[in-house]
């Protein structure tokens, strides 16, 4: 069979293009690296996506202006962003909900302990798995043909043009010459070494959240060949989770809500941050980072026994022990230096009556290096809890420069037969930082765009 | 009950109250993330609310091959089971039947025997037409006992269910919302109106439900017809048999339509499910009710088709046998769901509006 159109990968943007593509009449197939039941990369981890809607739009209240969507990614990328590809995908967003909908997914209102995220982000149905089970459904009904354990390993670049791609399957490597080809592959994050290249041996440590098959093997492939690239492999969006959690696809139950409410010490039972600079949605993204400068990247949570149900419950029960002392020897910290910190941090802490779990309440120390300016409460009431932290990686930001039709480039010139979409060239709209759900907006958006650019090409 | 069920399905409940992505299939999950830690009976009271459509195990990113091994499905059904058993009245009944085809089958047979028996021995006491082959009071004699036990035996129970989940208060307005919720099977519709996952693995369809709501309404035509009946015979002194347009027959005729077909149509449901998503071990027995309840319909059906012809009096029996097994088995097999079911719809009702008075 001669296919119109191949796509790499089988997450959420490859899967926008394929229907898109199908729908306008062009022979596709889909090489998903992943076998069936791992199939949709980082998208089967996923639970929303963020939406403008000038009114009310299926599950989402109110509305959401393109200027304030754009304004909050803005404070998020410190302006490191390519503005024209962020007002198209931030404009699309909004046909896409109902888009998705006629193509079978399915939204639910914004989970218990996500209200903040009610008006502008839409949460799917199941998850991210749902959404993805419901695309691959409508895909093999316009006939899309799905080839499962099929990584790809090179594109052959002839001038211009992709000639031909190479996958492997069922142990033999296999050769497809498709007029045009989609890259919706994902980063480069499940490839430690490759982080190790650009973060130094501390990347080791990292967990990897999500798919342990977005490995960058075709981005690597292509920027090898000259193509077009944007931002740099130190760029990764990563957060502070249970350490227990496992190397990869840990996902989203393995995060951890309780740092507002804590101290966080090293491995030496210091503290290095301030825990409570701003409500933890919006500070989550930088304890990956500050987790990472720490010797062997780990960092240890505290509570006491009054916060235990001030967050959302995660995955793995915390450590627990009548004693500090004790805590820290269960925690592998040294008791005196743990003793030490807590009370230095106990004796600056100043009235607490203001305390007020959901808002930022001034609640603060003083004389203390670093503050902890907001729910500062003494450490003394047993049990007392302990959590580890590790550097969880979401996505790396390295990728595929794409311009508004998702075509990649080489020099100054198009490649005639090669679009991105998704995670892979995130890089070209946000620089750095991340915004709740816009993960899947690019995807959707460019996925779509991509399917119809390669199909008009195709056809 | 059996810790090991319970503590399997606590350990993933643990898991999703981390997750929460699948909040809106169905009525287990925001009970769910009303806990922070889940006792025996919390575990109790959600299996009991779960209906075993499959959604939240084809949407979840963790099941196996992933080591969280993910199945709430399965380990809610396992508990489920297990909460019958354990609650069953006299205690080990259920636990015969339950999960044993073949001792379901046994029973009807031994059903049918003892019908015979009593056709052969008591038989007609000069009564006309059904009553020539079973005279009138030692029907009632037969099936008086039978009806009775069995609703005395459920409500033993679901007296120990409530205890056992420490649902609090028995309120009206709860039980009303319990009824209504069941009588549209609006947890059956998947959250997003699409249906279960049943029988083709991701695919959501309505054909559970559907056939689902032919079973119960056909049933409870069929007890209407049986009712009426029984009216018709005390109160106005008109015994069976009766005519085409009598209320007995305007009811039981389309109740055992109904029944039956339903119950076919469960059974091939049933056979294409993937029996890892269910009750370990349960299969036969399910089998072997469905179908025990759908001969009830489908006999009682023939029965009507025969009238007066000779073969009446043996259908009769077999008819009767089976009704007889059937009622019996009522509290030890899959029928015991549905009491187990509106008794955890009422629990739920009851929490949700005492949270609701609570904030
Ligand atoms: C735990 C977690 C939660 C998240 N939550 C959200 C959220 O709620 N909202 C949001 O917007 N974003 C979220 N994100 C980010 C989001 O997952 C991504 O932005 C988005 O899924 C990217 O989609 P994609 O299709 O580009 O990549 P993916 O979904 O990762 O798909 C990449 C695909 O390429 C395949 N592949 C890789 N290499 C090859 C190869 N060589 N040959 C063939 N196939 C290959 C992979 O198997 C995979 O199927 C989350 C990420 C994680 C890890
Ligand atoms: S079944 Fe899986 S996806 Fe659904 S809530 Fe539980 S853990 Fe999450
Ligand atoms: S199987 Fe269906 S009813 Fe049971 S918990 Fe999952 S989604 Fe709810």
């Amino acid at each position: 069979m001669n296919y119109d159109i191949a796509i790499i990968g089988g997450g959420n943007a490859a899967l926008c293009a394929a229907i898109t593509a199908a729908e306008k009449g062009a022979r596709v197939i889909i090489l998903e690296a992943a076998p069936k039941p791992y199939r949709g990369g980082n998208s089967r981890h996923t639970r929303n996506f963020r939406c403008m809607h000038s009114g009310p739009l299926g599950p989402l209240v109110d509305s959401y202006s393109e200027a304030e969507y754009l304004d909050d990614l803005l404070k998020v990328t410190d302006g490191r962003t390519d503005i024209g590809l962020a007002r198209l995908a931030i404009r699309t967003s909004e046909e896409c909900l109902p888009w998705m909908q006629e193509r079978g997914v399915r939204f639910q209102p914004s989970l218990s302990g996500t209200l903040s995220l009610a008006r502008t982000n839409a949460f799917f149905l199941g998850g991210g798995k749902g959404l993805v089970n419901a695309y691959y459904r409508t895909a093999e009904k316009l006939g899309v043909t799905v080839c499962y354990d099929a990584p790809v390993t090179h594109l052959e670049l002839d001038d211009d043009r992709i000639v031909f791609l190479d996958y492997t399957h069922e142990g033999e490597t296999r050769r497809l010459s498709p007029n045009a080809v989609i890259v919706a592959s994902g980063g480069f994050q499940a490839d430690t070494d490759w982080l190790a290249r650009a973060w130094g041996p501390a990347a080791k440590n990292f967990l990897i959240r999500g798919t342990p098959y977005n490995r960058g093997v075709v981005l690597a492939d292509l920027l090898e060949q000259g193509i077009e690239q944007v931002g740099d492999p130190t760029q990764c969006h990563a957060v502070a989770i249970d350490g227990r959690a496992p190397k990869f696809d840990g996902g989203i139950v393995t995060r951890l809500d309780c740092v507002p409410f804590s101290i966080v010490v090293n491995k030496h039972a210091e503290r290095f941050y301030d825990e409570g600079e701003d409500v933890w949605p919006k500070r989550y993204a930088i304890w990956g980072r500050l987790v990472a400068a720490q010797p062997d990247q780990v960092g240890y949570v505290i509570i006491d026994g009054k916060s235990l149900n001030l967050f959302m419950p995660s995955v793995f029960p915390p450590i627990k022990a009548d004693t500090l002392e004790g805590l820290a020897v269960e925690m592998g910290l040294p008791p005196d230096r743990l003793r030490a910190t807590v009370d230095q941090f106990n004796a600056a802490c100043g009235d607490t009556a203001a305390f007020h779990p959901s808002e930022l309440d001034g609640v603060t120390t003083t004389g203390l290096e670093p503050p902890k300016t907001n729910w500062a409460r003494p450490i003394v009431e047993p049990p007392f809890y302990g959590y580890s932290l590790r550097t969880g990686v979401t996505f790396t930001y390295l990728g595929l420069k794409v311009d508004e039709t998702a075509q990649c480039s080489i020099g100054n010139r198009p490649v005639g037969n090669l679009w991105a979409a998704g995670e892979t060239m995130a890089g070209s709209i946000l620089g750095q930082g991340y915004l709740a759900g816009f993960g899947m907006t690019i995807g959707t958006v460019f996925g779509r765009i991509a399917g119809r650019e390669a199909a008009d090409y195709a056809n | 009950m059996q810790t090991d069920l319970l503590q399997e399905a606590r350990r993933q409940a643990e898991i999703c109250n981390a997750c929460r992505y699948c909040e809106g299939y169905c009525s287990v999950f925001p009970a769910l993330h009303a806990h922070r830690a889940f006792t025996d009976g919390d575990m109790t009271q959600l299996a009991n609310l779960c209906h075993n459509c499959r959604g939240c195990y084809h949407a979840c990113q963790y099941t196996a091959p992933h080591e969280f091994d993910l199945n709430l499905p399965q380990a809610l059904a396992n508990v489920r089971h297990d909460s019958w058993e354990a609650f069953a009245f006299p205690t080990g009944a259920a636990r015969a039947f339950q999960k044993n085809g073949l001792m379901i089958a046994l029973a009807t047979v031994i059903g049918f025997a003892l019908l015979l028996w009593a056709a052969r021995a008591i038989g007609s006491m000069g009564g006309e037409d059904f009553y020539a082959v079973l005279s009138h009071n030692a029907m009632v004699a037969i099936f008086v006992p039978a009806f009775l036990f069995p609703l005395a035996s459920v409500a033993v129970s679901l007296r120990r269910y409530w205890r056992e989940t420490q649902a609090g208060d028995l309120r009206l307005p709860d039980i009303v919302a319990a009824f209504g919720s069941a009588a549209r099977m609006r947890n059956l519709s998947g959250g997003h109106g699409d249906g279960c996952n049943f029988e083709d693995e991701d695919r959501f369809t309505h054909a559970r439900r559907i056939a689902h709501q032919a079973v119960m309404y056909g049933f409870l035509l069929c007890f209407a017809s049986t009712t009426s009946g029984t009216v018709l015979h005390y109160a106005f002194d008109m015994p069976a048999p009766y005519g085409l347009l009598s209320l007995p027959k305007l009811l039981g005729i389309p109740g055992g339509v109904l029944l039956t077909f339903g119950c076919v149509w469960l059974l091939d449901l049933k056979r294409r499910a993937d029996p890892a998503l269910g009750a370990t071990g349960a299969r036969s027995g399910e089998i072997a009710f469905t179908a025990l309840l759908g001969f009830v319909g489908f006999s009682g059906l023939a029965l009507y088709a025969v009238g007066q012809t000779g073969m009446m009096p043996a259908l009769l029996v077999i008819h009767l046998g089976a009704v007889l097994a059937f009622f019996l088995l009522t509290p030890f097999t899959k029928m015991a769901h549905g009491f187990y079911r509106l008794t955890a719809l009422t629990a739920d009702a009851a929490r949700i509006r005492r949270s609701k008075a609570a904030s």
